[in-house]
């Protein structure tokens, strides 16, 4: 198991070598320009100009090259710095971000905790509530639990969230009051009364989210636990004389769970991307409205550098769900 | 031989029927059953092996399970060790588990992929009694003797054994609580010959020092002429002809047990070919459908009218040798009814 996630993880750095300069190519093919909201009264020498400080007349391998070379020396030692303190980052340039001139790096920071504490809760709250709708439905299955469990799901999939959200925000904050329409994260818990505050706000985006990955989520535990319940394995288990509890709980769940477990695993990167969308409908300032924003900008650092942080966290959660895969799973081995 | 005359029944089965509705249309309204297991009285007397014999889908899988409760049966009675288990409630029916069990078709599939041997041998002991980790560890050892398994293998999952020891499992699994009765539902129909003698002849082993009584379905009638006491021949979920072993095979009466019995392989070339075999027609009547009267009138070569209207009965024609055929039943009588 060792030997192969080491292997892996070596494999993984061609890879990620690939997609950044795809994801470069890409970004630097989109027709923005840095400069283009900058006021009009700028005469077109000192546009150039601009355009010259940032370095983007090199060519592209030449920018690409330098951004690798920071993206993959300068910025890791700032990250352990700041997260070590320890004083090793060194004096030179740094990925910065056209529209605020400040460190890329920086700025993902700033905007993690927000995204992680909405979009990261969403996701708990959605597999909470999927894995018992989804045992369910599969245990009775064509039951009315498991008709109307099927028709929410449905909802939850087909519709999107710039939907729902406009649409709770219309319902619970416009015409019931009961929650504010923005999230505010500015918000400091300090007691019970602002804790309330906290709950308030972030119910709306919770629900939101938690909806789409509760309808993917249990519509896989569904299937799963579906395909195991008529196992041979299971009869034998009820003959053993064990009470229904533990055949489903025990026998079903554990088998049907190493499908589930993976697809969890694999739309973790997901929550650390944010929901765009989402963030945007609730002015969460989170990576999603980040990129939102550095895309409407041309903030070109900023894109790239967040898509590839997407691109290294799908890689390591790819491996991850491949791992577990291994140790839920006995007739999986990896040598 | 076992002597049937004095021994005492373990298993009754009286009329048991096993239906699964056919639910059709918008409203899945139920519009009629698939009669897999259609009103099937026998006895099982202890110690003995029953053979159950029939073609694939005559219902002899169905009515195995249903006997053990593994399927909630329509109708009927059925009474081992003198207890009635078809109506009884889940929770009294799990403490009858350790009575009866059963060994399964798929030895692959019926093992759960993520439990070492340990863990499927030993669960049915931490479930029915109060044995220390010690003791059970003991007695899961002492079931791998008696079955054959290497001690070594106690921490290994099923898939790494091969068919022949999964079996072996199954039946270890069977064991661990001291059932009285086995249904063993085609032990051997996924193990290949070389592997279906030795768990044949472990099966015969553990009945003579466990004194175990077995129901034992099977296609393979060379098999349960090997193994069984007494055989019942199965045909669109009833029973055809139950008869003692060697009666059977010498001297058929039901026309279908005639024509199960004249499709057995003949080894001797010579023999083979001067063979006077009774070739059946068409296919098996569907068992959501089945025929008026006798279930085998569309394929019997013998038939006669009356087979057509009335239903046999299932009697006893000579001491211990029960078929439901018209062409022994006291036919004034039938016609009788008929008229």
């Amino acid at each position: 198991m060792l030997t192969y996630t080491i292997r892996r993880l070596v494999l993984a750095i061609p890879t990620l070598l690939f997609i950044s300069f795809i994801i470069f190519l890409i970004v630097k093919l989109s027709p923005s320009d840095p400069t283009a909201g900058l006021p009009l009264t700028i005469p077109p020498e000192v546009r150039e100009q601009i355009r010259e400080s940032l370095g983007v007349n090199q060519p592209v391998l030449v920018q690409y090259f330098r951004w690798l070379q920071l993206m993959m020396w300068n910025e890791p030692l700032h990250l352990l710095e700041g997260w070590t303190g320890w004083e090793i980052a060194p004096d030179g340039p740094r990925v910065i971000s056209y529209q605020t001139r400040s460190p890329v790096m920086d700025l993902i920071m700033q905007r993690m905790p927000q995204t992680l504490w909405v979009v990261g809760v969403s996701y708990i709250v959605g597999i909470l509530i999927a894995l018992p709708i989804g045992i369910i439905s599969a245990y009775r299955q064509y039951s009315w639990f498991d008709q109307i469990g099927t028709f929410i799901s449905m909802l939850g999939f087909s519709v999107p969230t710039f939907f729902t959200g406009v649409l709770f925000i219309v319902i619970f904050a416009v015409n019931l009051g009961w929650f504010p329409s923005v999230y505010d994260t500015t918000h400091v818990v300090t007691d019970w009364d602002s804790f309330i505050v906290q709950i308030k706000q972030i119910i709306m985006p919770v629900m939101v989210l938690g909806l789409f990955n509760a309808s993917q989520i249990s519509r896989f535990m569904r299937a799963s636990m579906l395909d195991n319940l008529n196992q041979d394995y299971v009869r034998t288990a009820r003959a053993k004389g064990l009470t229904e509890r533990v055949v489903v709980l025990v026998h079903v769940l554990r088998n049907s769970m190493i499908p589930v477990v993976t697809v969890i695993a694999l739309n973790v990167p997901a929550v650390f991307g944010g929901a765009i969308i989402t963030e945007q409908v609730f002015k969460v300032n989170g990576i999603g409205q980040l990129l939102i924003i550095a895309i409407q900008g041309g903030d070109i650092p900023v894109v790239q550098t967040v898509s590839f942080i997407f691109a290294v966290l799908i890689v390591l959660f790819n491996l991850l769900a491949d791992v577990l895969y291994g140790v839920l799973d006995p007739r999986i081995r990896y040598d | 031989m076992f002597d049937t005359t004095n021994a005492k029944k373990l298993v009754e089965v009286r009329g048991l029927k096993m239906y699964f509705p056919i639910r059709t249309g918008l409203l899945r309204k139920h519009t009629g059953d698939v009669k897999a297991v259609d009103d099937v009285s026998f006895d099982i007397f202890e110690g003995e092996t029953l053979g159950l014999v029939g073609e694939s889908g005559c219902g002899k899988s169905t009515c195995g399970r249903a006997i053990l409760r593994l399927y909630e049966p329509t109708e009927g009675s059925i009474k081992i060790d003198g207890v009635e288990i078809a109506q009884t409630d889940f929770n009294s029916l799990r403490k009858m588990r350790p009575t009866m069990q059963m060994v399964f078709q798929d030895p692959q599939a019926s093992l759960n992929p993520r439990m070492t041997l340990a863990g499927i041998i030993g669960e049915p002991l931490s479930e029915h009694s109060k044995m220390t980790s010690d003791e059970r560890l003991a007695r899961i050892y002492e079931l791998m003797d008696a079955v054959g398994l290497n001690r070594d293998f106690a921490n290994r999952y099923p898939h790494e054994f091969s068919g022949g020891q999964r079996q072996r499992i199954g039946i270890a699994r069977a064991l661990a609580l001291n059932p009285k009765f086995i249904v063993c539902d085609e032990p051997i129909a996924a193990l290949d010959v070389s592997i279906q003698a030795q768990v044949v002849n472990l099966l015969e082993d553990l009945q003579e020092k466990f004194g175990l009584t077995y129901l034992f379905i099977s296609h393979d009638l060379s098999m349960v002429r090997h193994i069984a006491d007494r055989v019942a021949v199965m045909y669109l979920g009833k029973v055809a002809e139950l008869a003692p072993r060697d009666e059977i095979y010498a001297d058929p009466l039901h026309p279908y047990t005639k024509a199960l019995l004249s499709a057995v392989p003949e080894p001797d070339p010579v023999a083979h070919d001067t063979a006077n075999r009774t070739i059946l027609q068409g296919d098996v009547p569907s068992p959501a459908n089945p025929p008026q009267g006798c279930n085998f009138c569309t394929r019997c070569p013998v038939v006669m009218d009356i087979c057509k209207q009335i239903e046999p009965q299932f009697q006893e024609v000579r001491p211990g040798r029960f078929v439901a055929c018209h062409l022994y039943e006291n036919t004034t009588k039938t016609a009788e009814k008929v008229a």
